[in-house]
């Protein structure tokens, strides 16, 4: 075959293609939905798959035809982290692009600076950062009405530890944490609940996100003794403190991280010492592990599928949040169209939506949508997740 | 120094009213007028700021430490006591005075490197204690739910009413401090600038000029703060944090600190840089504006403001030339 | 189940403390040397060491170079690095005042992290441990082999820099540069040439830290601020110019950090470095080895 005669059949291809996906690229209208995440910065770890996850999925959408015929157009804007700059994002997404919904931001902290902006402007928020504050407000002991949020809490995540600890009989814990949001906000959770299961916390250190070595506050617990460290934090510091808590010859001392650690990539920092620790892991992190009758079983192992290969990088929980806050809504955009107030109607009586990190059940006075049962206890083992006893 | 006439106040009074009708007209920069807000409060802390470093010649590296003293007593006082927003943005006027003059006194002591350390040091503190005070701050999450401002039952409820009352308080503030720079305690100001022992032996109290002038900047950061919690209803520790400082220093650098109008500039500037205009350059942001700084030390000396002068200076050289 | 008596404890806290406060003197003493040619504060300081990690990192887990090879020419890149910043954004300065000095090494960090996010991505990397990973165990303190190597570089450095500063032509002659740069030029000194020179050496012993924590901490592209602000505080401490004082003011800092963390509140622990600091800073305005001439009046 000659060039030529390459260059012309390649060129009819070409052309046979574009008539055939011209159709179905004709959109009539789009649906804009706003996201806002920190996709830069120090939280770049939760808001960079969580772009990468959203752009996935709105174009799988828009290339299966969109919704209901019209194209699903998503303004992504970074909000590094800051509250200021979220709240300047969720307001420029709201007056000036006219969005029909908002998902984000990626931090408890930003979320919050924003929660006000969704019930002025009447615009509904699907926020994907675990403070339950964002869905609830404690002044007016309330539901927020237009907002929502899709990760299980700090709460649930501490439940499913304490449960587990309750039935190996653990009852003298050491707490570590970053002064982060996270940190803070798992910290605080972990010290309320430990009464009702019987736990006693001989230890409660903390040390900062951009810390270089935990040495100290460790071998304050191993003074302590007590039978396992649980560690809130996120970032390159959880990796940091396992290999302290390895080379001070700890390994006798359980490690539990929180649901934080759900990265592979974490597992591989670690070094192996990341080997026997314990974390809460929602079903997005196990896919493969689920039995074929665990309802997230396709959800999740079709997420994984599409993400590894289109990003080439082991898929990371975070991104899942903002799966099943895009996907909800575009759910509600299908059955509602562009309402607003029709959306937050459909948001609120979503049922057995099966999502990456649970099957969500909402209703007017649960905007969280999960349980402790969202979280499976996991255990790494050989440098890989593996389902706790 | 320039003196600094009426008429640049009054064309950018005009500009300044006109803004948000222009704005709200124009959909491009429809979200204009929301930056500008910040633009404001931030304008708040770079005119004390400005008048510390350009004119008492003192650094401070911890100026986001009582914008954020300001924004929390305000968001303290207002959730947990139910206080009157004004009175309590008072109060926190009074409490963040009272720890920039027991701070300042002796930190202002130490000269050049030695006081950006110390100042450095005391924004880094105060940031920890609001990480770390979670039963008063909230900790790392913030405190949610601030009350929104009005003023005799008039709620500032929209953008463009905040936006008024912000720019409001800076002109009050900006001929307030144009008075004083003009004033006798202007010009002992700049003495201690040029030489400090020269200052001394004209006879000027050295370092309470500086003490003092240090309290007023921290009093208007405070003012700042308590704006900022009201109006975003919620703060929390990383808006108060060292990068923000350094990018309050950013803003009087950029703008130029040997002129009261550079520090509004620069903080226009570097607001609408890192709020909205480097958002087109997605990955490349950061990178883009490290570039636009450094940039702008190399050619301009004296900041923005003296982009004029300069290009005065170029064009006066050519034609001497012709 | 594993205990520690006290003793130990307080020996773990010694021997972390040292270790970190070795990473925080050797910041200290890149900050120390330019400063002492220049009156600069380069605030990328700690951009060099975060470089010299991830250069490492680079060249030795994914190029494979083995360590005796990857190290020197991470140094030698790295120092490149620092040749670039000087000529490139400091040199050009027309008119340079501490503060437009201040503000373009802050500059020239965000643009130096911005091209480092764009290599390497956000993620931590990991180097591994020069020795193994194998502790050796004193009074029941652990104590990691990597942790010797980060002391004994820094031991390394102060000797070489005392030989080259009191010994060497070129050294005695950036001293000069300190004491009098106008005297300096007189005598046919390049001020300009010992200026460059001492951000390739302040650079080359940035990349040293980093290489060596590495292994410890892990590195990612946005450590740099951190480090500088820990290795400024060190410098300060000791008194800004003086080298014996930049060593003790890392090491104190870092064991009050270690000993504030395990005796008192981890929370707080570095709001305790900086109380002390301030605390020096108050009574000894020129910090612990600094003396009043150096730190004569500064305009900003």
């Amino acid at each position: 075959m000659t060039l030529r005669k390459i260059a012309v059949l390649s060129t009819i291809c070409l052309f046979a293609v574009g008539l055939l996906a011209g159709p179905a690229l004709a959109f009539k209208g789009a649906y804009k939905v706003g996201a806002v995440f920190s996709v830069t910065g120090r939280t770049s770890f939760l808001g960079d798959p969580e772009k990468k996850t959203a752009e996935m999925l709105a174009e799988k959408i828009n290339n299966a035809g969109g919704i209901n015929g019209k194209k699903l157009e998503l303004i992504i804007y970074d909000s590094e982290g800051d509250a200021t700059k979220a709240n300047l994002a969720v307001r420029k997404l709201i007056t000036q692009d006219k969005v029909c919904a908002v998902i984000g931001p990626s931090l408890s902290g930003t979320s919050l600076a924003v929660v006000p902006l969704a019930a002025k402007y009447e615009t509904p928020l699907v926020s994907c950062a675990a403070s339950y504050k964002i869905v609830w407000d404690d002044k007016e002991s309330k539901v927020r009405k237009w907002v929502f949020k899709t990760p299980q809490t700090d709460t649930m995540a501490v439940q499913a530890i304490y449960t587990y600890l309750n039935k190996k009989g653990v009852n003298k814990i050491a707490v570590m944490s970053v002064t982060s949001g996270f940190g803070a906000s798992g910290r605080g959770e972990l010290l309320r609940l430990a009464p009702g299961y019987g736990m006693k916390i001989v230890a409660d250190e903390k040390y900062g996100p951009k810390d270089t070595d935990m040495t100290a506050q460790l071998t304050k617990i191993k003074g302590k003794a007590p039978q396992v460290i649980v560690n809130w934090s996120v970032g390159p510091t959880q990796v940091v403190v396992l290999r302290n808590w390895k080379d001070l010859g700890m390994t006798s001392i359980p490690f539990y991280q929180s649901h934080g650690f759900g990265s592979r990539k974490n597992i591989k920092l670690a070094a192996g010492a990341a080997e026997g620790v314990y974390c809460p892991l929602g079903a997005v992190n196990v896919a493969e592990l689920l039995p074929d009758d665990h309802p997230q079983k396709a959800v999740t192992m079709q997420y994984m599928k599409d993400y590894t290969a289109k990003y080439n990088e082991p898929l990371s929980s975070f991104g899942g949040h903002a799966w099943d806050a895009l996907e909800l809504v575009a759910d509600a955009l299908k059955a509602v169209g562009c309402d607003k107030a029709k959306i937050r109607d459909y948001l609120e009586n979503t049922q057995g939506f099966v999502g990456q990190h649970g099957v969500f059940n909402f209703s007017p006075d649960d905007h969280i949508g999960l349980d402790k049962n969202a979280f499976q206890m996991v255990v790494v083992k050989d440098g890989d997740w593996t389902l706790a006893e | 120094m320039l003196r600094i006439g009426k008429l640049p106040i009054a064309l950018f009074a005009g500009f300044i009213i006109i803004f948000p009708w222009v704005a709200g007209k124009v959909p491009a920069i429809g979200n204009y007028t929301d930056i500008m807000v910040f633009v404001g409060i931030y304008c708040l802390i770079t005119i004390g700021l400005g008048l510390l470093m350009g004119y008492a010649g003192q650094i401070s590296v911890g100026q986001a430490a009582f914008y954020g003293i300001g924004a929390y007593v305000s968001a303290i006082l207002t959730t947990r006591y139910g206080l009157n927003p004004w009175f309590c943005m008072f109060i926190a006027v009074l409490v963040t005075g009272t720890i920039a003059f027991l701070v300042g006194t002796p930190s202002l002591k130490l000269k050049g490197h030695y006081l950006a350390m110390a100042t450095l040091a005391f924004g880094i503190i105060v940031f920890i204690i609001f990480n770390e005070e979670i039963q008063w701050t909230g900790g790392p999450d913030g405190m949610a739910d601030i009350p929104g401002l009005s003023i005799f039952g008039f709620e500032l409820d929209s953008i463009e009413k905040y936006f008024y009352l912000v720019w409001g308080f800076v002109f009050v503030i900006l001929i307030f401090t144009i008075n004083v720079i003009q004033s006798d305690a202007g010009r002992a100001l700049r003495a201690i600038h040029t030489s400090e022992a020269a200052a001394n032996s004209m006879g000027v109290n050295v370092s309470k000029f500086k003490v003092l002038v240090f309290v007023y900047s921290a009093i208007l950061a405070s003012l700042a703060g308590s704006l900022y919690a009201h109006y975003l209803n919620f703060i929390n520790p990383s808006t108060f944090d060292l990068f923000f400082s350094i990018k309050l220093l950013i803003m009087i650098a950029l703008g130029g600190m040997y002129n009261i109008w550079g520090a509004i500039i620069g903080a226009g500037i570097i607001t609408f840089l890192s709020y909205e205009w480097l958002h087109y350059f997605e990955e490349f942001e950061v990178i883009v504006y490290g570039a636009i700084l450094l940039v702008v030390t190399i050619f301009l000396p004296n900041g923005l403001v003296g982009l004029p002068g300069m290009l005065k200076e170029l064009f006066v050289r050519q034609k001497s030339n012709e | 189940m594993e205990t520690i008596t006290l003793t130990g404890q307080i020996f773990q806290y010694l021997v972390t403390g040292i270790t970190v406060g070795s990473v925080y003197a050797m910041v200290a003493v890149g900050f120390n040397i330019i400063y002492n040619v220049t009156e600069i504060i380069n605030f990328a300081q700690g951009e060099f060491v975060m470089l010299g990690g991830l250069i490492m990192v680079f060249l030795h887990v994914a190029v494979g170079l083995p360590l005796i090879l990857a190290f020197p020419a991470t140094v030698a890149l790295v120092t490149l690095v620092g040749v670039l910043l000087d000529r490139l954004a400091i040199n050009p300065i027309r008119r340079p005042t501490v503060l437009s000095l201040i503000i373009a090494t802050i500059a020239a960090s965000i643009l130096i992290k911005g091209t480092a996010m764009f290599i390497w991505g956000k993620d931590p990397f990991d180097l591994p441990a020069f020795s193994g990973r194998d502790p050796i165990i004193v009074l029941g303190a652990v104590i990691q082999p990597q942790y010797f190597w980060v002391i004994g570089f820094l031991v390394l450095i102060v000797i070489v820099l005392t030989f080259f500063f009191e010994r060497t032509i070129i050294g005695k002659a950036m001293s000069a540069c300190a004491d009098n740069p106008d005297a300096a030029s007189l005598v046919g000194i390049d001020v300009k040439r010992m200026v460059l020179l001492s951000f390739a050496l302040s650079a080359a012993i940035g990349a040293v830290a980093g290489i060596t924590m590495t292994p410890i901490a892990l590195m990612e592209y946005d450590r740099g601020a951190m480090l500088a602000i820990k290795g400024f505080g060190a410098a300060v401490l000791g008194g800004l110019g003086s080298f014996p004082g930049a060593v003790i003011g890392g090491l104190i800092l870092g064991v009050i950090e270690s000993l504030g963390a395990g005796l008192i509140s981890s929370g707080y622990k570095d709001a305790f470095a900086l109380i002390v600091l301030l605390f020096v800073l108050f009574f000894k305005p020129s910090g612990i080895f600094g003396n009043i001439e150096i730190s004569k009046i500064k305009r900003f």
